[in-house]
């Protein structure tokens, strides 16, 4: 029995492991569907999962419910690209001048660490509470992560690549478009998928934080505030934010699968 | 081993721009310049806020002031911290600590369970990566609603939401072993015990410590965000609501650069134990030559 639980693990393959997941995935369900309704757990607390599940589906037609998503997608989406179209240049800069890294070091050094729902009630003050505060917040929380990977992938740029460029007459400009973008494109989209989970977090916090408007923050809050409240409302909506996550999460590695195909070969060889 | 690939690259290493064995008067040299621009920075603001005359932006020297006034004009055998430092800033650390104390132990512990068999593994996926996608401020009115407002339901809410990445990065961690390691503690018949605690361990310490950091991090978050909520009566969070609702921008500028810095030191020290723990691991990572 020792030697089988810690043989080497022999990867099942792709049909085996999706049919794993999904039974896992189902048995978790009914875990919670029988601790429920054996009352294990107060029903109040943890409503059964077929309960949820058809509150999701109801959910879904509900056009309040689908304002309040669109909201809250629009946000995170709008956060998340303005986001992106600041870090990545700027990431290539501070990657690739040196000079510039060490004069605004300091400062990303001290912004970074601020944990962006203090920021929360200073924005709100000074912009108000409308969609801006919440897209301003994402786009403050998820520069970071962009910027990181930019950086980061910049330095593993192959030096003899761009020297060669360089030999051959390219200017600066040339060689970080040819060279270094493309070798560092895999670090960013992996920033992205980061940040794309850390916008969904600010969208959702400031939603609940400052409360007002539409959102899915604001409808799970509302249901917990409720006399009693909403429980099987309030998971319903969490597991809609949660397979969102999941699904962007899965679309951002299939494509990341596919355009940097010749980055994850590299990787597997190395494994 | 593609899964493998992708967790490591969602965790990359700290950005260290210097490089490793500079010599040490460049070195010095890049400091006082990072320093010296740090300073022109801190003067520019100082000099644009006090030409704006703001209310929302108050001049760098008056929040460093009311800091100052607000949490360290204390007596010097409490070292220097006031009351409101006593009765705000102390328990918020402290349950961020034991928070992220005890999601960190939960994770790694369960992280390790789940790792040791690529079977488990398989079946517990989904259900991880979804409670993983889910952001943890959405789950906070479940917690309300169970615990009521109040410790529990805070600490509850900071290890359930660090648990997760901690939990992934170190099943991730255990499973990627080289086999050839594991069939050499074959070869040598070591026992289970010893096979986890020097192989195994040993080899899913540097994705544990990528989880842990981003655990670390996310605690922070976490714990601002559960003290911002209606309810609470102390904690960082708790003093920036206050004055908010007072409209005292100064005191909440002040709050925000006090979690800054505490953001900061934290993950300084946290690199420190990590550099401690991990030196082996850099060692064997260095380049050759």
């Amino acid at each position: 029995m020792s030697a089988s639980a810690l043989a080497p693990a022999r990867p099942a393959g792709t049909t085996t492991r999706w049919s794993r997941r999904a039974a896992g995935a189902l048995a978790f369900a009914a875990l919670i569907e029988l601790v429920s309704r054996t009352g294990l757990a107060d029903r109040e607390f943890l409503p059964p999962a077929t309960e949820i599940a058809a509150r999701m589906g109801t959910l879904a037609l509900d056009p309040a419910f689908r304002a309040h998503a669109l909201t809250s997608l629009l946000a995170w989406a709008a956060g998340l690209g303005l986001a992106t179209a600041a870090a990545v240049p700027l990431g290539l800069l501070l990657g690739s001048v040196p000079v510039v890294d060490a004069a605004t070091r300091s400062v990303v050094e001290f912004l970074r660490p601020i944990p962006s729902v203090a920021l929360i009630p200073l924005v709100a003050l000074v912009i108000g509470t409308g969609l801006q505060l919440r897209i301003s917040l994402v786009v403050y929380a998820a520069l970071w992560p962009i910027l990181y990977n930019t950086m980061y992938g910049l330095r593993g740029v192959d030096p003899l690549a761009k020297e060669s460029l360089r030999s051959y007459g390219f200017g600066p400009l040339p060689v970080l478009l040819r060279v270094s973008l493309p070798s560092a494109a895999p670090f960013i989209s992996t920033g992205v998928r980061l940040a794309a989970g850390v916008a969904l977090i600010l969208t959702v916090s400031t939603e609940i934080v400052a409360g007002r408007g539409e959102g899915v923050g604001v409808f799970i809050y509302f249901a917990g505030l409720a006399v009693p409240a909403r429980m099987t409302d309030i998971l319903a909506g969490v597991c809609w934010v949660g397979l969102f996550g999941v699904a962007v999460n899965a679309l951002l590695v299939a494509f990341e699968r596919r355009a940097f195909r010749w980055h994850h070969a590299r990787l597997e060889e190395r494994t | 081993m593609k899964v493998a690939a992708d967790v490591a690259a969602e965790a990359p290493a700290p950005v260290e721009v210097l490089p490793a064995r500079a010599p040490r008067a460049a070195g010095l040299r890049r400091a006082a310049f990072r320093w010296l621009v740090l300073a022109v920075l801190l003067l520019l603001w100082e000099a644009a806020t006090r030409a704006a005359g703001s209310a929302f932006f108050p001049a760098p020297s008056a929040i460093v002031v009311r800091m100052r006034e607000m949490w360290f004009s204390g007596p010097p055998q409490r070292l220097f911290l006031t009351d409101v430092a006593v009765r705000n800033i102390l328990p918020s650390l402290g349950r961020m600590a034991a928070g992220f104390a005890g999601g960190a132990l939960a994770g790694v512990v369960l992280g390790l369970a789940v790792g040791l068999s690529a079977r488990v593994y398989d079946y517990l996926d989904g259900v991880l990566q979804f409670l993983r996608a889910v952001p943890p401020p959405a789950l906070v009115t479940v917690f309300l609603v169970v615990f009521g407002f109040g410790l529990r339901m805070q600490l509850a809410f900071i290890v359930f939401s660090i648990v997760w990445p901690v939990l992934l990065n170190t099943a991730d961690g255990a499973r990627s072993v080289e086999p050839l390691h594991l069939q050499t503690c074959q070869v040598f018949r070591l026992s289970r015990a010893e096979r986890l605690w020097r192989v195994i361990l040993p080899s899913a310490l540097p994705k544990m410590f990528a989880g842990l950091r981003l655990a670390l991090s996310l605690s922070l978050i976490v714990m601002v965000f559960s003290e911002l909520l209606p309810g609470t009566t102390n904690g960082i969070g708790f003093q920036l609501t206050e004055a908010y609702s007072m409209f005292d921008l100064t005191a909440m500028w002040a709050g925000i650069v006090l979690l800054g810095v505490l953001g900061y030191l934290l993950n300084e020290l946290f690199l420190v134990a990590e550099r401690r723990v991990l030196a082996w691991h850099r060692a064997a990572q260095e380049p050759v030559g």
